[in-house]
């Protein structure tokens, strides 16, 4: 099988298997679920394939289609994009089973229309980390948009209606109004819109315009979260747990940061950016988004706020490592990409079982949780860890190589920002799990909660779903199997990635060097 | 073979016009019915061997009568008038076959062979248009495809329909008037009618008073006709009141084919005057283009009959035309013609599916369609992707049109115009999304969310008219070929 049907398998796989899915849904849920379970592994398969195929230094490209005269659909692969796409596609494995249990505990109408829209969003998240240049890009971006505005709006409420507004308003606004205007004029002054290395602007346009262009690109990227577009994200958070643990914890959020240093370094290089000083300001802006958002999330009671806010400092992390214009900076991005995946999935799934199986979602609210859901706050723990930065953990790698970057372009103050930004990451997600195991319960009764849904007390009848209860019958419990496994194996791989880091490094020496 | 070769121009134009006496004396609703949409298809198949043959072989000239030009009447089809002319057969091929069940919803059954006889006349009327190459021909066409759209409007089943006619009678005829006016100055100073022959007469006169007020009353004209802010007044509510199918084929077409008019003028009759520097009119063109865009999209928003939001969408989106051909480069008027072809697909598709809307509920008003994402789920997904082409997302035609566009824009250094094309398009996020944000998220009124779509007869040609937005949306290489060498040709100036 050559390497570009793996590519053009990975695109269709989860096409075809989200078609499958709509029309087995309405018939049975169980056909439906394992299907997705089934279309996810096979997907993960494909990808390992290339990784290895791309690893070995090959870079299958295929045109798919050539949409106007000059310009074309082209999947293009590199190691770059690859990182990004095992991270999706291994994530959506996990999220998949995660999604059953939390989907079926939570009584959730229209599962069938969600998982189908799931599987074309991960396809677009992969278009994305194909792109050969960037009209596809471009068009898969806006395809993940809209494809996540149903999942987004899922309850049909009028919160959720509200939210998917500002979702919509935000990310079609910025994408359409610069980022569309910048891909434009690139290649009005490139006459290119293909990915290279070291950039296609490099002597086709005067540095004032590459600056302006530049401005252009990282706001256009509003997935990307840098402030003041950054709205969206907390008002998705009206979406079902699964939903922001996948894509706004790992496909959307890093489509956009991806896309961020995937133009820094393929349409820009950054030589042009060091030469023309285009990406300092922005680096500014994305420390200020850091810094302020870390502490809007320590005024965070509810958790999924708190966590989204974290997830728009922490973004800020990869935009800052490509701002700085540097090598070693592009490379912990990229790093930084996989490591906060890996924890932030975590973090939600944990809010998630949290909020199914306890009913609590103001911070407040959760003391003494940690001693029923023991497992559930260990897990959150160790991805807390992670996302501060701490060893045994991956996030120390990440954030080790961008602070190597500050210091290697004599931006020093950046150095500062990343140890402020750890500290503010102690002070919002440390009493999370202080007050779980150690807090003293509150005397209100157990119906305190955030959540407007009346909850069905009937046991649910699969096996997989069955309470873990620790001997201690009781209304709350640990989440049930179905959604803790995946907690755990997410944990674990925060753990696992500490010692891989430097394989991952290995494997991306050929975009950013030794 | 050869005799149809030689003559399909002046066939594409006969047929039409003789067969539609024959649907009067066809009386029978269904009978008429099916001459016209025989007829509509045969015209089709002659478009489609027009433009190959233009294709091939450039321009084509056909002397009418074998008179000589410039004084017998002459044919003379290039590239963007072979467009315009599939443009138009296609729609009508399409649209006809959906008449039949939305004509017999919407207007009183006594009445229909009229309707097929005046569509027929509408058909020779703009393809008329678009093939002729003597200017006092394009006023007898336009008159005829006015007068019988005229009638087409009145035949509405709401009462307002014979006022929003009139209305649009009064106004079109004034815009025809002007137009003759200005023809008549031209012909004073210059002695001929003949659109190649003028083009060698008047850079001569060009700077005299009389073709300077010629020339002002000639492209306001076909302003008022094609919808240029501020003298649009008449079509929202022609498009409101007229019968679905009427509104699909019109607003598909008929400003269309005054856009082309107005490309022929300036760059063909006017070309080597070169009126955009001579005249110093760019800046008016671009301006008025613009407040277009913006007037027509943001009354779009606030309106509550869908039609009508529509009908004020359809004001902004020839004003993106307008702005292709006031930009002036090869790239913007591609853009410019490429959108004349896209806009017919996306604004059909969108108006006939309003058409199956109403032929279920029998209304066209935004409240009662909530809920529509379930009663009719096949109608709401195809208003949902005409929407996404009018937003200009990538995967649709729209985002082709506009990607030409800005690029022209970009290509002469004007980046406010290349933003102000992208704050139009976020414009049309807004006035899609309404729309969608009542049909998936609203409970209708009574509360019944039971399936009651559409008959197939009226879905298929919906769905091919957005199919096909959504394909040459995918794939636009074929007609992104077409404009450019009709952007060409046309910047050649004319032979």
């Amino acid at each position: 099988m050559t390497a570009e049907t793996l590519v053009l398998l990975a695109m269709g796989i989860p096409l075809i298997g989200g078609v499958f899915v709509l029309f087995s849904g309405p018939a049975s849920e169980n056909v439906r679920d394992g299907l997705t379970v089934i279309t996810s592994i096979i997907l993960f398969g494909v990808v390992w394939q290339l990784i290895q195929i791309v690893d070995a230094g090959g870079r299958p490209t295929i045109t798919l289609l050539e949409m106007i005269p000059g310009l074309s659909l082209t999947l293009s692969l590199e190691p770059l994009g690859m990182i990004f796409a095992g991270v999706a596609s291994f994530l959506w494995i996990l999220t998949s089973f995660y999604a059953f249990g939390y989907m079926r505990g939570h009584h959730e109408t229209n599962q069938t229309r969600f998982f189908f829209c799931f599987a074309i969003a991960i396809m677009s998240a992969l278009g994305i980390a194909f792109s050969g240049n960037m009209l596809t890009l471009f068009v898969f971006y806006e395809v993940l948009t809209i494809s996540t505005f149903p999942l987004v709006t899922h309850s049909g409420t009028d919160e959720a209606r509200r939210a998917g507004r500002v979702y919509l308003g935000i990310l079609l606004g910025t994408s359409v109004t610069f980022l569309l205007t910048a891909m434009i004029w690139t290649y009005v002054e490139a006459g290119t819109l293909d990915f290279q290395k070291g950039g296609i602007l490099e002597g086709n346009a005067p540095a004032g315009v590459i600056a302006i262009l530049f401005g252009l690109y990282i706001y256009g990227i509003g997935k990307a979260a840098l402030m003041p577009f950054h709205r969206w994200l907390p008002a998705a958070m009206v979406a079902p747990t699964p939903v922001s643990a996948l894509l706004h914890a790992v496909a959307v959020v890093k489509a956009g940061v991806f896309s961020v240093v995937k133009v820094s370094v393929f349409i820009f290089g950054l030589d042009t950016l060091r030469d023309t000083g285009a990406s300092t300001w922005l680096a500014y802006v994305a420390a200020a988004t850091i810094l302020l958002s870390s502490l809007i999330a320590m005024r965070k009671d509810n958790l999924k706020a708190r966590l989204a806010y974290s997830t728009i400092s922490q973004l800020s992390y990869v935009v800052l490592g490509a701002m700085l214009a540097s090598n070693i900076g592009a490379m912990g991005s990229t790093l930084h990409i996989v490591m906060h995946a890996f924890g932030k999935i975590t973090l939600f799934f944990c809010a998630g079982a949290i909020i199914v199986f306890a009913h609590k979602t103001e911070i407040s609210d959760m003391r003494g949780l940690g001693r029923k859901m023991p497992i559930t706050f260990f897990c959150f723990f160790v991805a807390s860890l992670s996302i501060i930065g701490l060893p045994p953990l991956g996030g120390v790698w990440s954030k080790w190589y961008i602070a190597l970057a500050a210091a290697e372009t004599d931006q020093i103050i950046f150095i500062a920002v990343l140890m402020i930004s750890s500290l503010l990451n102690i002070a919002y997600l440390m009493p999370i799990v202080l007050y779980g195991y150690f807090g003293k319960e509150k005397p209100a009764d157990t119906h305190s909660h955030g959540d407007d849904h009346d909850h069905h007390h009937a046991p649910p009848s699969h096996p997989m779903l069955k309470h873990l209860t620790f001997g201690r019958p009781g209304i709350i419990a640990e989440a049930p199997v179905m959604c803790l496994a995946p907690i755990v194996l997410t944990t674990i791989g925060c753990f696992v990635l500490f010692f891989y880091a430097d394989r991952i490094r290995l494997f991306l020496t050929p975009v950013f060097g030794g | 073979m050869t005799l149809l070769s030689q003559n399909i121009s002046v066939l594409a134009v006969i047929l039409p016009l003789m067969a539609a006496p024959i649907c009067v004396l066809l009386r029978h609703s269904s009978l008429a019915w099916a001459w016209a949409t025989a007829i509509s298809g045969i015209t089709f198949v002659l478009s489609i061997g027009l433009l190959q043959q233009i294709m091939e072989n450039g321009t084509l000239v056909y002397k009418m009568g074998d008179w000589d030009g410039p004084w017998g009447i002459v044919y003379r089809i290039d590239e963007v008038g072979a467009l315009v002319v599939m443009i138009v057969a296609a729609i009508a091929a399409v649209a006809l076959p959906y008449a039949k069940l939305s004509i017999e919803r919407e207007i009183p059954k006594e009445r229909h062979y009229l309707v097929y006889c005046m569509f027929l006349l509408c058909i020779a009327g703009l393809i008329g248009m678009a093939v002729t190459g003597d200017a006092f021909n394009l006023f007898v066409f336009l008159e005829v495809s006015s007068l019988s759209s005229y009638v087409l409007i009145s035949l509405g089943n709401d009462r307002r329909a014979l006022t929003a006619s009139l209305r649009y009678l009064i106004i079109g005829t004034l815009g025809a008037t002007f137009y003759v006016i200005g023809l008549g100055m031209i012909y004073m100073m210059t002695g001929s009618l003949n659109m190649t022959d003028l083009a060698t007469l008047l850079p001569e006169v060009q700077n005299t008073r009389t073709i300077q007020v010629a020339f002002a009353f000639v492209i306001i004209g076909f302003g008022l006709k094609l919808a240029l802010f501020p003298l649009h007044v008449w079509l929202p509510n022609a498009y409101t009141y007229a019968p679905s199918a009427v509104t699909a084929f019109l607003a598909a077409t008929a400003t269309k084919v005054s856009v082309y008019a107005m490309i022929r003028l300036i760059y063909t009759v006017f070309g080597d005057v070169d009126p955009f520097e001579t005249y110093g009119i760019r800046g008016v063109m671009i301006a008025l283009a613009l407040l277009g865009m913006f007037a027509g999209s943001t009354l779009a928003i606030y309106q509550t009959n869908v039609k009508r939001l529509l009908a004020y969408s359809s004001i902004a989106q020839v004003g993106y035309m307008v702005l292709g051909i006031s930009i002036g480069n090869a790239i913007a008027l591609e853009g410019g013609i490429i959108h004349m072809f896209n806009h017919a697909l996306m604004k059909g598709g969108l108006f006939m599916a309003m058409g199956c809307v109403f032929y279920i509920i029998g209304s066209t008003e935004l409240k009662d369609m909530a809920g529509m994402g379930k009663r009719m789920p096949l109608t709401a997904a195809a208003i949902v992707a005409g929407g996404f082409s009018l937003i200009g997302t990538p995967l649709t035609v729209g985002f082709i049109s506009k990607f030409y566009l800005v690029q022209g824009a970009l290509a002469e250094g004007w980046w406010p115009i290349a933003f102000m094309i992208m704050l139009a398009s976020l414009l049309a996020v807004i006035y899609v999304w309404k729309v969608v944000e009542v049909m998936y998220f609203q409970k209708p009124a009574d509360g019944d969310l039971s399936y009651n779509e559409a008959p197939l007869a009226m879905l298929i040609p919906t769905y091919v008219l957005i199919g096909a937005a959504v394909y040459f949306g995918i794939d636009a290489t074929l007609t992104s070929e077409i404009s450019l060498n009709a952007a060409q040709s046309l910047l050649g100036g004319s032979k």
